[in-house]
């Protein structure tokens, strides 16, 4: 099942930034636009530019689940499900990816903006 | 004579993006499910947007925040125009009941978390839950009898200390 990508229109609200010496496409929220041109060093790369360095097991624990979860339900999870499933619990999750954990994880996974409300 | 009109160029104005909203302070008033659902999630979605969260429960908002009430929030049948069923029909014993039993299913189908598992989320992801002081006392409830939760009893000054630089939300 592919994943469901947001529906922008390429060169609307689009920049690009230089991630692991790669030049990738990001929204104006910073989200990959393209999720094939996602690697680990991306990842590393973003959450750098997130304030989180380096990144730990436990950070790899929740991206690894949410991509392997994306690519299972065609969206990126909802911050309960991922606290549910991840092995890694809602306060852990606040604590690894400050602020909006959800959308911060989703973006170093290279996914798009998970959309749910809890 | 001959009058020119001479321009001045004024610089366009640029058209920055609004400030983030940095906190928000949500007064909770009301024990029904319709109510305490909004209040709840609407913390919750803060929280996940790194806005910090602080609830004040208060009057028959002790309702959701009090064990032997919190699984027990009902919708209101009578007196609710927006349950488009008719006062006489909507206030035979059992309707109350049902209606929330009903309402509750719909909740489960659409896996949404229930109250109890909400204000579980809420205090794990940091946001700050408090009682009414004043609403204590008229219910004459202790502070054993709220849920694990619950960080501390506050009166209204109180809460508007712990609201400052906040947008309040009144529920």
């Amino acid at each position: 099942m592919g994943l469901r990508r947001p529906k922008i229109k390429k060169g609307a609200n689009m920049s690009t930034n230089t991630y692991a010496g790669q030049t990738i496409e990001v929204n104006d929220e910073g989200f990959l636009l393209d999720s094939s041109t996602w690697t680990p060093a991306v990842a590393e790369a973003i959450a750098q530019d997130a304030g989180i360095e380096p990144l730990t097991d436990r950070h790899w624990q929740v991206i690894t689940f949410c991509r392997e979860d994306a690519a299972k339900e065609g969206q990126a999870p909802g911050l309960r499900r991922i606290a549910k499933l991840s092995g890694v619990d809602m306060k852990e999750l606040y604590k690894l990816f400050p602020k909006g954990p959800g959308k911060l994880a989703a973006r170093i996974a290279g996914l798009p903006k998970p959309t749910s409300c809890v | 004579m001959n009058t020119t009109e001479t321009f001045q160029a004024v610089a366009p104005e640029t058209k920055s993006a609004p400030e983030p909203i940095k906190k928000v302070s949500i007064i909770c008033s009301k024990g029904t499910l319709d109510m305490a659902y909004p209040a709840l999630i609407l913390a919750n979605a803060a929280r996940m947007s790194g806005i910090d969260a602080t609830l004040f429960f208060t009057f028959w908002g002790m309702d959701v925040i009090t064990k032997k009430k919190v699984n027990a929030l009902h919708v209101a049948t009578v007196g609710n125009p927006s349950m488009k069923i008719p006062t006489f029909l909507g206030g035979l014993p059992g309707m109350e009941g049902m209606a929330t039993k009903m309402m509750k299913k719909e909740i489960e189908k659409l896996d949404l978390p229930s109250i109890g598992e909400l204000l579980d989320i809420l205090d794990a992801s940091g946001a700050e839950l408090y009682a009414c002081q004043m609403a204590m006392e008229m219910f004459k409830l202790k502070r054993e009898d709220l849920v694990p939760q619950v960080k501390g009893v506050l009166s209204a000054m109180d809460f508007f200390d712990k609201a400052a630089g906040s947008q309040v939300i009144f529920i």
